[in-house]
């Protein structure tokens, strides 16, 4: 499977191309998906849709599930800094 | 079992600031509640406390009811979960028709004493860049609030409870002179009733005019989108506005948690729960129009509630004469918080025999009104 | 937005039942449209990518749910409902409404999560959870790994933990070594299930194996760093992890049916002899109709695909196996139903509700779930509580199942126009409304 480029906060980050984008983030040890509203980091829980825990910011569409998204060439997302 | 001087039917927060109001006065005061605080209209309510100026009387009645809520929230008598939220309501004007309605609306409230201005189009785009271009102007009422009514029910709930008032976790299944009948059976007495069951009174109240008209809500996921003031259009006044069919208009709050709620409508369905998608859809679509950045934004929920209506658009706070001691307290539609410090004020005036606040006869309920038109 | 073409049955759900389901009544003919959420076909038993190993019937009948014979929409989530026949479907940003003749739900099984604290720490995840993450790309290479919880399905992920190269630091189930003990002698009536639950033990041999252990908290700063285990009166055992996967049992997954109004038996749609639901026009197959594993669903999904295109006869032998697999799913759940124990560990700082932040101090289990909604915001946020509402079920005995639309959180947008292109109910709007508090 050829790499891909997606871009975290706007670095640019080589992954590997059939992974979710929740894989990927945590490949790229990339932990926090999001905060709670004290500022906690949360990470997926289900990894399946159900639990709204990997909600990221892609291509500047907010609240998408990180399990439920493909990388692809040029994705862009946005995350906490851990 | 003493009889309380006062037992009050319904633990919304108009039922809860009367009970607290009556209590604060001396009277002794039970609480009868079939769910629980803020189980009904309130907890499907939007929680905008708003002056509205269609009569003299709504004027008067807001404006006397906001500066209680104002008053209440600076007292830190609040928890923060109330959402106190000081934003303030922005009136849009699309049209040049609506601008010259916002003008006369200023004249109107600044007459009444309430503070409010007129914001030009680049003053309104400058003060919510998230509103599409193109609108004409907005009236801005600064001292307006937003608010979480369910936490605000339970509460002045709690407080009630710690202050000695009876709390009865019972349904009234009907009324006879100077008792309530409650559903496991037994009898209340009370030196009165006051029945404060939002759009349900009138199954306790038979001749009641009132209609439970439905409204539908939907709130947004957290978002970066974000609006300053809740938002509303002036366009229904350029419409019929009649008793009868459904209704939208464009209507968007912003929350504390950072989400957004979006109405509203109105319907006249009985008490149907079931969601009217198409409605939902125009509403939501129109929403969408005045703020695009809507559009992409995860819609999270949606709920409907039954605002109690009455056919002049004014409440029913006074002695229900077909029940002698019986008092009602209903009837604001879509102002029930608003209204609801007023409200207990004008109840305490009438059962204690104190100075009502504000002259209560365009709000009782055995008033002539228009015809009803509740048929669709 | 409407989409013009009316399709015979769409089928929501990509797993074992679902592809039997779609594959039954394409081979009659019919247009068939298969939705899932996932960007591929399998459900979670055949999660997989590119060159995966996948069971002999997975392939079959992934083969055989393809275009041109099943259209499908991967990535895909059916979000609202006006009508059992017209489904809004949100295709990846795009929301239309699909017209269909008949729906079979394929739902499949969510897993249960229980609160304890810490449980938010990045790194805590379901069994499940884990092995997604893992046939999803996760490197888990050299990591430590704590799994812990109830069931066989602990024992699966145990070998994709170490076949992916990550250290088994404990295998833990909360259920007693007796009962552990019991289900294994069934399984000798189940010579298959036997035989993979052999092969599962002997590949992760290495770990350590308690019964009648759990966690009882998770530490660490920005993330999982240590499992504290207990109970049945051991003694606290410490354990540096950067991994907890934990195991509460499966729940049906139901929040569409209940959109739709199916009726609700237990915790699983209820459906009849040939897997109807009780709404005209939708049936339900596989483990959102009670969890019993991939072979009852697939012969669930077969019936239930002939059903909703009109052939009401099959095989006997289809049924007796769907009997014996329910029979099996029900002792699975008695035996692994997860005990009593595992409530104390819940303190008041625990969070409960993860969307909206609740914490188990906040609480009073005298309440009703939609007291304790309206109070304090729980199972208010965007998984309108299908983590929370199970948990609250085990903790409180609150009954938590609101679904209100839109399910899985469309872009307002999409789904306003999808929605307003729904034929009108009472007439157009004829005026617009003041607002109101």
């Amino acid at each position: 499977m050829i790499d891909v480029v997606i871009l975290v906060n706007g670095v640019p980050r080589r992954v590997t191309g059939d992974i979710s984008l929740a894989a990927a983030l945590w490949r790229l040890d990339q932990v926090t998906f999001r905060q709670d509203t004290s500022g906690a980091p949360r990470a997926p829980l289900c990894a399946m849709g159900v639990c709204y825990e990997c909600r990221v910011t892609v291509d500047g569409v907010t609240g998408l599930r990180a399990c439920l998204v493909q990388v692809r060439e040029g994705l862009a997302v946005e995350v906490p800094h851990d | 079992m003493t009889t309380p001087d006062v037992l009050v039917v319904g633990g919304g927060v108009v039922g809860l600031a009367t009970a607290r109001e009556l209590h604060l006065a001396g009277c002794t005061v039970a609480v009868v509640e079939a769910e629980f605080a803020g189980a009904g209209s309130t907890g499907a309510a939007m929680g905008h406390v708003v002056v509205m100026d269609d009569t003299p009387a709504q004027v008067a009645f807001c404006r006397d009811s906001r500066a209680r809520w104002i008053a209440w929230f600076e007292g830190g008598g609040m928890p923060s979960a109330a959402e106190h939220d000081p934003c303030g309501t922005l009136w849009l004007a699309a049209t040049d028709r609506e601008w010259a309605a916002a003008g006369h609306k200023v004249r109107t409230l600044q007459q009444a004493g309430i503070r409010a201005e007129l914001l030009d189009a680049a003053a309104l785009a400058e003060a919510e860049p998230a509103l599409k271009r193109g609108l004409v102007g907005a009236m801005r009422v600064p001292d307006d609030l937003v608010c979480y009514p369910p936490a605000i029910a339970r509460a002045l709930a709690e407080e009630l409870i710690g202050l000695g008032v009876r709390w009865i976790d019972r349904r009234v299944v009907g009324l006879e002179p100077g008792a309530a009948r409650l559903n496991d059976g037994t009898r209340l007495g009370a030196g009165s009733i006051v029945l404060a069951a939002g759009a349900q009174t009138t199954a306790l109240a038979p001749g009641l005019p009132l209609v439970p008209r439905r409204g539908h809500l939907v709130i947004t996921d957290r978002t970066p989108v974000r609006v300053h003031h809740q938002l509303i259009e002036l366009g229904y006044l350029d419409s019929a506005h009649s008793m009868g069919g459904a209704s939208i208009a464009f209507n968007v709050q912003p929350r504390r948690t950072g989400q957004l709620l979006v109405g509203s409508s109105r319907e006249l369905v009985g008490f149907d729960p079931a969601i009217n998608h198409e409605l939902v859809g125009r509403m939501l679509s129109r929403a969408v129009d005045f703020v695009p950045g809507l559009t992409q934004v995860p819609a999270s929920r949606t709920w409907v509630g039954f605002r109690p209506a009455t056919p002049d658009a004014l409440p029913l706070i006074g002695p229900w004469p077909a029940l002698p001691g019986t008092w009602i307290a209903t009837g604001h539609e879509g102002l029930g918080i608003t209204m609801a410090p007023t409200t207990a004020a004008l109840i305490r005036a009438g059962i204690t025999g104190s100075r009502p606040p504000i002259d209560p006869t365009p709000y009782l309920p055995d008033r002539i009104m228009p015809a009803q038109d509740h048929a669709a | 937005m409407t989409e013009s073409r009316r399709l015979d049955l769409v089928v929501v759900g990509g797993g074992p039942a679902g592809l039997a389901a779609a594959e039954a009544a394409a081979r009659h003919g019919k247009q068939v449209l298969l939705i899932d959420q996932a960007p591929r076909l399998g459900g979670q038993i055949w999660r997989h990518r590119d060159g995966d190993p996948l069971p002999r019937v997975a392939r079959d009948l992934m083969r055989a749910a393809r275009p041109p014979r099943v259209s499908l929409a991967l990535g895909a989530s059916v979000v609202d409902a006006p009508t059992p026949d017209r489904l809004v479907v949100d295709f990846g940003g795009r929301v239309a409404t699909v017209e269909t003749t008949a729906v079979v739900l394929a739902t499949g099984a969510m897993e249960r999560f229980l609160p304890f604290p810490g449980w938010t720490l990045p790194g805590v995840v379901g069994v499940g959870a884990l092995q997604a993450l893992i046939k999803s790309g996760t490197p888990l290479a050299g990591a430590r790994v704590v799994i812990a919880g109830t069931g066989p399905l602990i024992w699966p992920v145990a070998e994709a933990v170490v076949r992916a190269g990550g250290i088994l630091e404990l295998i833990a189930e909360q259920a007693g070594r007796s009962a552990v003990v019991g289900f294994g002698a069934a399984l000798l009536t189940r010579p298959g299930l036997l035989g993979r639950a052999i092969g599962y033990r002997r590949a992760t041999w290495r770990a350590p194996f308690r019964t009648g252990s759990w966690p009882l908290r998770a530490e660490g700063g920005g993330r999982l760093e240590t499992v504290i285990m207990g109970g049945g009166g051991a003694r606290e055992s410490r354990i540096d992890a950067d991994w907890l996967a934990t195991a509460a049992g499966l729940i049906p997954r139901t929040d569409l049916g209940r959109l739709l109004g199916c009726r609700i038996e237990g915790d699983a749609l209820a459906v009849d002899a040939a897997q109807a639901t009780s709404v005209p026009g939708v049936w339900a197959a596989g483990e959102c109709t009670g969890v019993s594993g991939d072979e009852g669903a697939r012969i669930e999904g077969t019936i239930a695909g002939l059903a909703a295109i009109g052939i009401t006869e099959w095989p006997a032998p289809l049924t007796r196996r769907r009997t014996r697999t329910r029979a099996f799913g029900v002792r699975l759940a008695r035996t692994f139903a997860p005990r009593a124990e595992l409530r104390d560990r819940v303190e008041d700082s625990t969070m409960v509700c993860r969307c909206e932040d609740v914490r188990a101090g906040a609480l009073d289990p005298a309440w009703e779930f939609r007291q304790a909604k309206l109070w304090t915001r729980i199972g208010m946020g965007a998984c309108q509580a299908r983590v929370c509402g199970s948990a609250c079920s085990f903790l409180y005995g609150w009954d938590a199942n609101t679904v209100r639309p839109p399910l899985e959180q469309p872009q307002l947008g999409g789904w306003a126009r999808a929605i307003m292109a729904s034929p009108p109910r009472d007439g157009p709007p004829d005026s617009l409304v003041p607002p109101e508090s």
